[in-house]
């Protein structure tokens, strides 16, 4: 009696096809959203820092320190906005949010550096943001230092020692995202998090729905299993999200140009696995839940952890270890390093075990535990 | 052994109230077994009990000579259930119903065609076997049910007011089928508020506040309680246990 009768199985998975194929508008929701949503979050989520507005207090115009600013301007990291003739100006834009940094160039700027003297100038920066404000920080550093070698080589050369040498310099390689681009790194994850909520939310009802409907009495006077029920339950639904995570991957190479460095095959296989762990995951939603509102309750519930304690929006490795803990109980935080490793540094299986072991394991206790709780009992 | 069910101070407690209080019947293979009672009496707890969908809070008993604690799975497989509400998938055609349970129950390919060829006639749902289940009306969903509560030619067959709700037309099919069943010695357990139909049956169960009030042939009854009909038997034995109930109560 306790084992898995594959008839049985079957006979939900074309039960389960008939009424998706008959719910048009659900379905649709379910192809159409992750895409919607992909378009929308993909310009959204960006954290590249760029164009910040600079106000700019020139004390000593000349061609000297107008160079300077356009030394700043020409990295577009920051843009000059405002030009402002005093402190209490400059402080109230700052307040108003209307310029996030302030450039303040003293009155003996020109006169100190035609003599070669030091001179100082001054960058007043708004650190309620502290991403913008340590972008706008290390590249003003970057700026000036390297304006002050050039003027330092200039002034060698004057004395005729000729080319300055530095004595240690740094040699970078960028690997796998060698621009620094966000969005090649943001991409990918916003891949997963968009699959994973649409999807989980596919299953939270299932269960629920036969309850609410009244069909779940008759079911459970059949001698049908609750896994026969459950996989029978989830198997269309992995078609479909297939279907769908395929249209959403296209957009993320085609039209946002993140290209997959990595195996695509390798790809699909592993994210018809995470297909299968959200799935189980919602099923689980569905056995605690006695109505569809509290299924959906609950799987809105599990988007915040999932975008803050997944690595989706912060790096895991600076959480505390409790915290981290907590993220492997969300499916997303194994498939993201999957995603990313295959996307952005094109890894194969063997650099990615752990992530593929951790999301096998979880989606077997998810499952574990929803037959755990599921009972064919009326109560 | 001739006994279909046979339970002894089956007893149901949900937290303080008591649901089902130590019910004791048996039900003769082959018979009609007519459970009447109120509403709210503890009718669909005991059916559910004996259906294995929930788990008595004390007392035994056996459906088909399985326990109904511990062998429900057993119980599943061989009998047929009707619920009150109906509740077979709506947008599900009536053959893709059928189709379904037939696939758990593990009908083979032949068996389904011609199970479901004999109910769909049975039922007299010819001719709407592409039709949505929801779109049916009251009395042709209840045969729909029936229908595929019968696929697996269950050896016990519980229907929980099966006809409640169902046009006089519709329920005197319905009771043709019934007794069609009995005729080929499948048991049936049903529970009704019209005593038309309770007059039919072989033996019948007045169950109220989850206590078995009285049990006999339908004749038996009437005479015992020097009454005209069902319906005066059905009226008395709740006047006086309300009003033993309301002594009780003051005496306390």
């Amino acid at each position: 009696m306790k084992r898995f009768v594959w008839e049985r199985y079957w006979s939900v998975v074309k039960k389960e096809v008939i009424q998706i194929k008959r719910d048009r508008p659900s379905l649709a929701i379910a192809l159409v959203m992750p895409l919607m949503l992909l378009f929308l979050f993909g310009y959204a989520v960006n954290t590249d820092v760029s164009d910040i507005k600079m106000a700019v207090w020139n004390q000593s115009p000349s061609a000297a320190s107008r160079e300077l600013v356009e030394q700043f301007v020409h990295t577009e990291i920051f843009q000059a906005t405002a030009s402002v003739s005093g402190y209490r100006e400059l402080e109230a834009m700052l307040d108003e949010g209307t310029v996030d940094v302030g450039l303040v160039i003293g009155p003996d700027y020109t006169r100190k550096k035609d003599r070669g003297e030091p001179a100082h100038i001054q960058l007043l920066i708004n650190g309620s943001d502290p991403n913008i404000a340590r972008t706008a920080m290390s590249n003003a550093q970057l700026i000036v230092q390297h304006q002050a070698i050039a003027l330092q080589e200039k002034n060698l050369q004057k004395q005729g020692l000729g080319e300055l040498q530095l004595p240690l310099e740094l040699d970078t390689r960028v690997l796998f995202n060698p621009n620094m681009e966000s969005i090649v790194f943001n991409i990918p994850g916003l891949i997963g998090l968009i699959m994973q909520n649409v999807t989980m939310i596919l299953t939270a009802f299932s269960l629920v729905r036969e309850k609410e409907r009244g069909t779940m009495e008759q079911l459970v006077v059949t001698p049908i299993r609750p896994l026969e029920l459950m996989l029978g339950k989830i198997t269309p639904y992995v078609g479909v999200g297939l279907f769908s995570f395929c249209l959403v991957l296209l957009v993320g190479t085609a039209w946002f140009g993140v290209p997959v460095k990595g195996s695509i095959g390798l790809l699909v296989a592993l994210s018809v696995l995470f297909l299968v762990t959200t799935l189980l995951l919602g099923i689980f939603i569905s056995t605690v839940a006695k109505t569809q509102l509290q299924a959906m309750q609950m799987a809105f519930a599990l988007i915040l952890p999932s975008v803050l304690l997944s690595g989706f929006m912060f790096p895991r490795d600076s959480m505390p270890v409790v915290i981290q803990w907590l993220g492997g109980l969300v499916p997303l935080t194994y498939f993201l390093e999957i995603l990313r490793g295959i996307f952005l540094k094109g890894v194969g299986a063997e650099a990615l075990w752990k992530d593929i072991v951790g999301m096998g394991a979880f989606s077997l206790l998810i499952l574990a535990v929803a037959i755990g709780r599921f009972r064919k009992k009326i109560e | 052994m001739n006994v279909a069910i046979e339970c002894q101070q089956l007893t149901k407690r949900f937290g303080e109230r008591t649901a089902v209080n130590q019910l004791t019947l048996t039900v003769p293979k082959g018979s009609i077994y007519g459970f009447l009672g109120p509403n709210g009496s503890g009718k669909s707890t005991t059916i559910r009990m004996l259906c294995g969908l929930m788990t008595p809070t004390t007392g035994s008993g056996t459906v088909l000579g399985y326990d109904v604690m511990t062998q429900s799975e057993e119980i599943k497989q061989r009998i047929g259930y009707m619920s009150q509400k109906f509740s077979l998938y709506e947008d599900l055609t009536v053959e893709e119903n059928l189709d379904f349970y037939a696939g758990v129950y593990q009908l083979g390919a032949a068996e389904r065609k011609q199970r479901k060829a004999e109910l769909i006639e049975m039922a007299g749902l010819t001719g709407r076997e592409k039709q949505l289940a929801g779109s049916l009306s009251g009395g042709w969903k209840q045969r729909l049910a029936l229908s595929c509560a019968l696929l697996h030619k269950p050896e016990l067959l519980i229907l929980d007011e099966p006809t409640a709700g169902v046009d006089p037309v519709s329920r005197r099919i319905f009771w043709d089928v019934i007794h069609e069943l009995a005729k080929q010695g499948i048991t049936v357990l049903v529970t009704t508020h019209y005593m038309d139909e309770a007059q039919t049956c072989d033996w019948i169960g007045f169950i109220f506040f989850g206590n078995l009030l009285a049990e006999g042939t339908p004749g038996e009854l009437i005479e015992r309680m020097e009454a005209n009909n069902l319906e005066d038997v059905f009226i008395e034995l709740v006047r006086r246990e309300e009003a033993r109930q309301a002594a009780e109560g003051g005496a306390r």
